[in-house]
């Protein structure tokens, strides 16, 4: 596959930053200034509640997963918490996660690797990981991770044995869900700040895997 | 509102054509799976992002597929499937040989 294939020219190991923004994402941007304007002219939400709501999404982060997931490497009680209850596992490390909607971790076992799309828009456990990337929103991952996950992973560098049950989760309804990985071999003596480095926002998508670093 | 399928029931996902904010997605409509989990009770969407207030909220249920009964062309293994929260009014009780 080519290196363009995901609509903002993803590749595995590379940044984002500063990808341009589509003809049609100005458009969704011109309209969407134009709603705010009008719902802050009618006194539907202030200036500030925008802002407020900015700030608040901004300051999550994939690294809020990071520390959960060394959490439960480390912790046996607490990964039976992030396995069994999302929301008490975030809020126990001090992440804001209440809300309407439920989040659920899936844990990776040597037997399934577990990779979430969603191929209706773009749920994602914003509360907890912030935004999602931009190839996540993109069409093209949003139908091939569904008809043919094994490939998409193979263009992120992840190679999934054929032994290993592949389960993809569309998460398109009121559940956002996040991925366990399974904690890398030859990481025994790293501490719960030095595993939380490993994970890296593409591990809680399933898109990727922890590596311990040579 | 109680649920009507438990897990390991098999289900057909209804084929309807219904305009609006549908959570179902199209790739599974026609196609039969079984109840992994009953997710709990919520508001449907399809009248909540119309300005409704939601209720008779809809029980949501964790749908499993076998990707080769997805795609005709599925190039993984046999074990690989796909899950999909489905909300019951898109459910219909299925054989249990076709699963």
């Amino acid at each position: 596959m080519s290196d363009a294939h995901y609509d903002d020219g993803h590749t595995p190991g590379h940044s984002h930053d500063g990808v341009k923004p589509s003809t049609e994402a100005r458009y969704y941007a011109g309209r969407i200034r134009a709603i705010e304007a009008l719902l802050v002219d009618k006194g539907v939400l202030a200036k500030e509640d925008v802002r407020r709501q900015i700030e608040y999404m901004e300051a999550r982060t994939p690294a809020n997963g990071a520390r959960m997931v060394a959490r439960a490497w480390v912790n046996p009680e607490y990964k039976a918490l992030l396995l069994s209850d999302t929301k008490a596992a975030a809020q126990e490390l001090g992440i804001d996660a209440s809300g309407l909607v439920e989040f659920v971790t899936l844990e990776n076992t040597p037997e399934v690797h577990n990779l979430v799309v969603c191929t209706l828009c773009s749920c994602y456990p914003r509360a907890i990981l912030g935004v999602p990337p931009d190839w996540y929103k993109s069409f093209d991952y949003r139908s091939r991770a569904v008809d043919g996950p094994r490939a998409v992973m193979r263009e992120f560098g992840l190679e999934i044995p054929e032994d290993v049950r592949v389960a993809v989760h569309d998460s398109s309804a009121d559940v956002r869900y996040m991925v366990l990985p399974m904690r890398p071999p030859g990481t025994e003596s790293m501490g719960e700040d030095e595993l939380a480095g490993l994970v890296t926002r593409d591990c809680l998508i399933g898109a990727s895997i922890p590596r311990s670093v040579e | 509102m109680a649920a009507r399928f438990e897990p390991g029931d098999p289900v057909l996902v209804r084929a309807d054509e219904k305009p609006g904010h549908v959570r179902t997605p199209g790739y599974v409509k026609g196609k039969t799976g079984r109840v992994e989990e009953v997710l709990g009770v919520f508001e449907d969407p399809e009248i909540l992002a119309y300005g409704g207030s939601g209720p008779p909220e809809k029980p949501l249920y964790k749908v499993s597929f076998r990707q080769t009964d997805l795609w005709e062309r599925y190039a993984g293994s046999a074990n690989d499937a796909l899950y999909v929260d489905i909300y019951e009014h898109w459910l219909e009780p299925a054989r249990e040989e076709a699963r």
